[in-house]
């Protein structure tokens, strides 16, 4: 555990290939959450800085989606504090959650299927989009004008991730990988300052999970973007992210970069299992 | 002169987003406009402004109006019967209380009043959905007519318990009462029609429409991005419920002139138009205009055909008139569930390749 204190230092800490990790952008302390008489988290205290990719790991079941979904808002925890940007976070809807810059992907792809492309990534971008209901309603001045902005942004998106032909294709005929990466897209175009994502390349073969890696790491890189993200892929997470949450059974286990993890007895337990005798 | 975009290079976002990116599309939108402006109203007699022209345009706009809440924000209403009848009887009290205000103005507002009960009515579907919301609107549907019956005031205590609408005049023209020309009815919906297609178009392309169709798609995706679905879906009923009521005046001002709320308003109203929402294809602006073509002019077709041509009696080919229809929407429906609009789009990419399809 001496190691993990000297990694987190107050301002932040150096990556091993040389990337400044900034501040605590998000701090969860103590967090618990039950669903009756079950608690799928058990006081989990642990933070996000400024521009790290953090992974949450573990085995199914250990809550890691729940603990995803504390982040997101959409569960507030029956114990605990989550302190976004430096202020405690009262007990907030979704939506307003979404309004402090935090975007998600969905482990089940959660696109809205009878929208084209090009339109499920502008609802990323809903909450920068401030005209009134009668510049709307004839497109004249603000509306107009903010929807040419917009969709200026969201082509930049639709070009960094490589969608170009297919922006005006309705979503629900896309195939699964593509779908996976509009939705991301659709996160992006918030401009998040926190980006979470569910299992990213749940279901993806090896191609697509290169170009994932590739995605996720740029954005980190070209935008600065936060990213916390779940992936049961070791391969992958080790590759990925500056450090890794591990939990089990709703407990967190390990704390530290990828090799601290890796060599943490506890975690390779709750990996392999442990003989009973 | 073929039906392609090749060529018809769009240099900027603006043009891109344009409601007919096609240029024949446009064209023939124009063409279609400027005939139903400065051609039609010279030809039409009181037939065609009757059985044709002036109920398709007003159920037109109550199409558009379920389209909005239910083809592109998700939200069954089955109320729509009842929300026609609190635009008609407002449009009555207005006209009745405030005879110099312009009718415009008067159909208008009662599109307003429409759009605050309608908000009322839609509150329930904060919190169910789907069949259960179908159900609640229902009770609207049966409370208001039930209302409009009950209190007297309503209906200004005529004795007949009917509404009708006195004359009234758009620059110097009658548009209600029974002195009213066919070109005139048929000019006065035409006006409203247009404008509420173009402010419909406006309100789904942008970001209002979006929010509308995050919520109709997957409401919870919608919410975590930033969705107030309490917002969304009070201003998908209040618009619609907007729509909805100035149908409903129109229909009672203009084209019936006297109307008794259970017979002109009932459930049978609200089945019409969703079934025209359905069958013209739904969260589309052009399906709402189809399927109230469909509906309107089937029957008038079919009669046509069958007491005009075939010599059949008036009553047998109304009740067979009515198994056609019926059997007709089961067809279509297993064709094609998406609706006409679907239809025309398939036609229009087959179209977009003719004559080279491979």
């Amino acid at each position: 555990m001496t190691e993990m204190q000297t990694t987190t230092a107050a301002e932040g800490y150096v990556t091993a290939d040389g990337r400044q990790i900034g501040g605590v952008l998000m701090d969860l302390k103590g967090i618990t959450l039950r669903f009756g008489g079950v608690e799928a988290i058990k006081n989990i205290s642990f933070d996000i800085r400024q521009g790290e990719i953090r992974a949450i790991i573990g085995p199914n079941g250990a809550g890691k989606s729940s603990m995803l979904n504390v982040i997101s808002g959409f569960y507030v925890p029956q114990e605990g504090e989550v302190w976004f940007k430096g202020e405690k976070r009262g007990p907030m809807k979704p939506y307003e959650v979404a309004r402090l810059g935090i975007a998600r992907t969905f482990q089940n792809i959660a696109l809205f299927d009878g929208m084209s492309v090009l339109d499920n990534i502008m609802t990323g971008r809903l909450n920068r989009m401030k005209a009134g209901f009668l510049s709307q309603a004839i497109w004249w001045g603000a509306a107009e004008r903010e929807e040419i902005e917009n969709r200026a942004a969201v082509e930049r998106i639709i070009d960094f991730l490589e969608i170009q032909n297919i922006r005006k294709t309705p979503v629900g005929r896309l195939p699964y990988g593509l779908k996976k990466r509009v939705e991301l897209a659709r996160a992006l175009a918030a401009e998040p300052g926190l980006l979470l994502l569910d299992e990213p390349m749940a279901g993806m073969n090896v191609e697509e999970k290169e170009d994932m890696s590739r995605f996720i790491l740029d954005v980190n890189d070209e935008f600065g973007t936060t990213i916390a993200l779940i992936e049961h892929d070791m391969g992958v997470v080790m590759d990925l992210s500056d450090r890794v949450v591990v939990m089990d059974y709703g407990r967190k286990i390990g704390d530290g970069t990828p090799d601290e993890v890796r060599n943490n007895q506890e975690v390779i337990d709750a990996y392999l299992g442990v003989a009973h005798d | 002169m073929l039906y392609r975009e090749a060529g018809d290079f769009k240099t900027g976002y603006r043009s891109d987003g344009q409601t007919f990116p096609i240029r024949l599309d446009r064209w023939g939108y124009y063409a279609l406009v400027a005939v139903a402006f400065l051609v039609v109203p010279f030809l039409i007699n009181d037939y065609w402004a009757n059985a044709v022209l002036v109920p398709f345009l007003i159920y037109a706009i109550a199409a558009l109006g379920l389209n909005i809440l239910t083809g592109y924000a998700g939200q069954v209403s089955l109320g729509t019967g009842g929300f026609m009848a609190v635009g008609a009887y407002a449009v009555y009290k207005l006209m009745t209380a405030f005879p110099d205000v312009s009718i415009v103005i008067h159909i208008l507002l009662a599109g307003g009043i429409t759009a605050i009960v309608g908000m009322l009515f839609g509150l329930p579907s904060l919190r169910i959905k789907g069949f259960y919301l179908a159900v609640a609107t229902l009770a609207a549907q049966f409370f208001l007519v039930w209302l409009f019956n009950k209190v007297p005031w309503f209906y200004n205590y005529s004795a007949s318990g009917q509404i009708t609408a006195p004359e009234r005049t758009v620059l110097g023209m009658a548009v209600t009462g029974p002195a009213t020309s066919a070109p005139a009815k048929y000019l006065i919906c035409l006006c409203f029609v247009f404008v509420l297609a173009w402010l419909a178009r406006n309100l789904t392309r942008g970001t209002l429409g979006r929010k509308w169709m995050a919520i109709r798609d997957m409401d919870i995706a919608a919410e975590i991005i930033g969705v107030n679905p309490l917002t969304a879906k009070l201003s998908a009923f209040a618009i619609s419920s907007f729509f909805v009521g100035i149908a409903g005046a129109l229909l009672f001002s203009v084209y019936l002139g006297a109307a008794e709320v259970g017979e002109a308003f009932g459930i049978n109203k609200s089945f019409l138009v969703l079934f025209m929402i359905i069958i013209g294809g739904l969260g589309s602006i052009f399906g709402s205009f189809a399927g109230a073509a469909f509906m309107v002019l089937l029957p008038v077709f079919l009669k046509n055909v069958l007491v005009g041509s075939l010599g059949w009696p008036t009553d047998l080919a109304a009740h067979i008139e009515l198994m056609i229809v019926g059997a007709l929407i089961i067809v279509f429906l297993i064709v094609e569930p998406h609706g006409l609009a679907r239809l025309w789009a398939l036609a229009k990419e087959k179209l977009r390749l003719w004559p080279f399809p491979h």
